[in-house]
């Protein structure tokens, strides 16, 4: 049996049911008990687990990831919902230094989650960092990034479900995103990537917000005949590098799409991962499309300029399809 | 290997301490372990500088007081989370001297299996959760355990070792608030040794005291000598019980003092020679123990040589352990993330 959520409800459905499954899990955050999140992404957890469970916490980034660590190694699994990815950075210590090292260093593990939202939409340069890179290339962390609300329901739950450090990262302009979710036991494995929709003549590689734009591309695209496979990675760390490059030596092309900068991206990773693994099978070199090197406009028309377009991802599949083989 | 325990007539001008209410053999353990670290401290710096210790060290010598008046006020259940200079917290805890000189040596039998060093030493089969390379974090885990054992309703509590270079830093406050509001069994001891590497407290620090800017975070803070062993006992002692009354943290500062540089090598010429004598010979925190058990009569001059003896044959035995220790892995050997061999979402 299925059920219709939006993906901020998706998220909440799956920590309700892991909470009530394993007592060990709370949440600490800031306004989270009775707004419910800046995001509603835990609405109406506060009243079924009260405030033991759903703790508000003063404004104090580093301190809530300290406590989160430090309550793991008790052997408690925390989730530290920043709201705002952007709020990380007063905690990347902690993040980085901390949480993520404190399994190789120690040997114990650290059954964190730390929930985030990310990606772009409107509200200006400071709430719309695409940095999600940074921690997928932090040893010591996995990133999770769904792009739809089941995978957000299975993934959250596969999450409290592993002992090391997950940043869990849910894209700004999906939150009120409708679907189907699954049931209490349909986790998605990190690692598995997904593909949104088959075709033979160019893969295109995203996650996250991206991957609607890319459906639409695609579907833009074979009304001219060309056919699109679409790979939504569902986890930027670990990467699904198999269903990738199997994809590639099909299709013969590839284009790799995100919202970050492209600058030492997750958009460069895959690509260069790409040709490392199967350019004998390119008959074209790899194009990334991703967000220009500039901070996050507020203007609408600014924005739309900044960030990757379906245009802008129609076009770099006629620039990969009209490179001779 | 030991010889700076005080000669007997620099006793005389010995700062005196309070034995009231402790029992003879209880002081007689606490100074065979600061006489255990201070041993270890000195043979380390010695060792670092003949190039066997990889990374070096911060040598903990002078501060030995702090690290075992307020680690025996703890159960055995209790955490411990240290800093960057940490051996005395982590002998003072139960580690073994062997697997920390191995550690040090970067050998597989240390504590960490070499993966760790001199500012990750960690036992969790001992509670402490690890020496850390970064201002402030350590005292930020003690925070987290503390959680942990608030909402287990765990008889526990978590100490977090902090320095006055810590006291400016905004994780430290963050965390201090946090355990406050949440009236969590934490207890914040900072060891103000008066410089934050070069940098002396009056350079760094506005206003009259760490303790004092510590009580306006609402709990309750105190500043005591930290080279007497017995107050920062006492001191613990009474946070430790107010942690498992349910009555929250308590922040202690312990004035100390290092006796070596920050780092081992160091040319320093930030302090003079007649601040570290006077550090040495007048508040020597082993030394002035040592006095008052003797004045005591609970302590005799052969009983103390036989402890340093034997500490050097400890410290002699965690060398040569570390010597024999084998690598950890092979040149040439690659390291993954230990995680990426784990079945991903199998559980």
């Amino acid at each position: 049996m299925t059920t219709t959520l939006t993906l901020s409800q998706a998220y909440r459905a799956g920590v309700a049911e892991e909470m009530a499954r394993d007592d060990r899990i709370f949440i600490m955050g800031t306004d989270i008990l009775i707004r419910g999140g800046h995001f509603a992404q835990v609405l109406g957890l506060g009243q079924e687990f009260g405030a033991e469970r759903v703790r508000d916490t003063p404004i104090s980034e580093a301190a809530m990831v300290a406590a989160g660590v430090g309550a793991a190694l008790t052997g408690m699994r925390p989730i530290v919902d920043l709201n705002f990815l952007d709020f990380a950075f007063g905690a990347m210590d902690e993040i980085c230094n901390q949480a993520a090292k404190i399994r190789y260093m120690f040997g114990m593990p650290v059954p964190l989650v730390i929930r985030a939202t990310n990606g772009i939409a409107l509200g200006g340069a400071q709430h719309n960092n695409s940095i999600e890179a940074w921690f997928a290339e932090m040893p010591g962390l996995y990133v999770a990034m769904p792009s739809n609300p089941a995978d957000t329901k299975s993934l959250i739950k596969t999450s409290l479900r592993l002992d090391d450090p997950v940043l869990f990262l849910m894209h700004k302009s999906l939150s009120g995103m409708r679907g189907e979710v699954g049931g209490p036991e349909d986790l998605v494995p990190f690692g598995h990537a997904a593909i949104r929709r088959p075709g033979r003549d160019v893969t295109i590689v995203t996650y996250g917000g991206t991957v609607g734009k890319a459906v639409q591309a695609a579907d833009r695209l074979a009304a001219r005949g060309i056919e699109i496979e679409v790979i939504d990675l569902r986890t930027l760390y670990p990467l699904d590098l198999e269903t990738v490059v199997a994809s590639v030596k099909r299709t013969g092309r590839a284009v790799v799409v995100d919202e970050a900068p492209g600058y030492g991206g997750v958009a460069a990773e895959v690509a260069a991962s790409i040709q490392e693994a199967a350019f004998d099978y390119l008959d074209a070199a790899v194009r990334r499309v991703s967000a220009a090197r500039s901070p996050i406009p507020n203007s609408p028309h600014l924005l739309e300029a900044t960030i990757p377009q379906v245009a802008d991802i129609e076009a770099a599949v006629d620039m990969v399809m009209r490179e001779p083989a | 290997m030991a010889d700076t325990h005080g000669a007997p007539e620099a006793t005389m001008d010995l700062e005196p301490i309070d034995l009231a209410g402790m029992p003879p053999a209880t002081l007689t353990e606490w100074l065979r372990t600061m006489v255990l670290i201070r041993t270890f401290e000195q043979e380390s710096v010695r060792l670092s500088l003949a190039g066997k210790i990889p990374g070096g060290i911060h040598s903990s010598e002078g501060q030995e007081a702090v690290a075992v008046g307020s680690i025996r006020a703890l159960g055995p259940d209790d955490v411990v989370a240290g800093t960057h200079r940490s051996h005395h917290h982590a002998l003072a805890k139960g580690l073994s001297p062997r697997s920390v000189m191995a550690e040090l040596f970067g050998k597989a039998d240390g504590c960490a299996g070499g993966r760790g060093g001199s500012m990750h030493l960690v036992d969790p089969s001992v509670h402490f959760f690890g020496s850390n390379g970064i201002v402030g974090a350590g005292i930020g885990l003690a925070t987290g355990a503390a959680l942990g054992f608030h909402m287990r309703k765990q008889p526990t509590v978590a100490l977090g070792y902090v320095g006055d270079g810590g006291a400016n830093t905004g994780r430290t406050w963050e965390n201090v608030n946090l355990a406050a509001v949440w009236k969590l069994p934490l207890i914040v001891v900072c060891e103000n040794n008066l410089y934050a590497v070069e940098t002396h407290i009056d350079q760094s620090f506005a206003g009259e005291s760490i303790a004092g800017r510590a009580s306006g975070f609402g709990l309750p803070s105190i500043a005591v000598d930290g080279q007497d062993v017995v107050a920062v006992h006492r001191a613990t002692a009474a946070a430790r019980e107010r942690a498992l009354a349910g009555d929250g943290p308590t922040f202690i500062e312990a004035r100390t003092y290092r006796y070596e540089g920050h780092n081992v090598g160091e040319y320093g010429v930030y302090r003079t020679q007649d601040e570290i004598a006077e550090w040495r010979t007048r508040k020597d925190p082993i030394d002035r123990l040592r006095s008052a058990l003797t004045a005591r009569a609970a302590l005799d001059d052969q009983a103390f040589e036989s402890m340093v003896e034997e500490a050097t044959a400890t410290v002699t035995d965690a060398v040569r352990y570390a010597d024999a220790s084998a690598w950890p892995m092979l040149p040439g050997d690659r390291v993954a993330w230990p995680a990426d061999q784990i079945e991903m979402g199998d559980r």
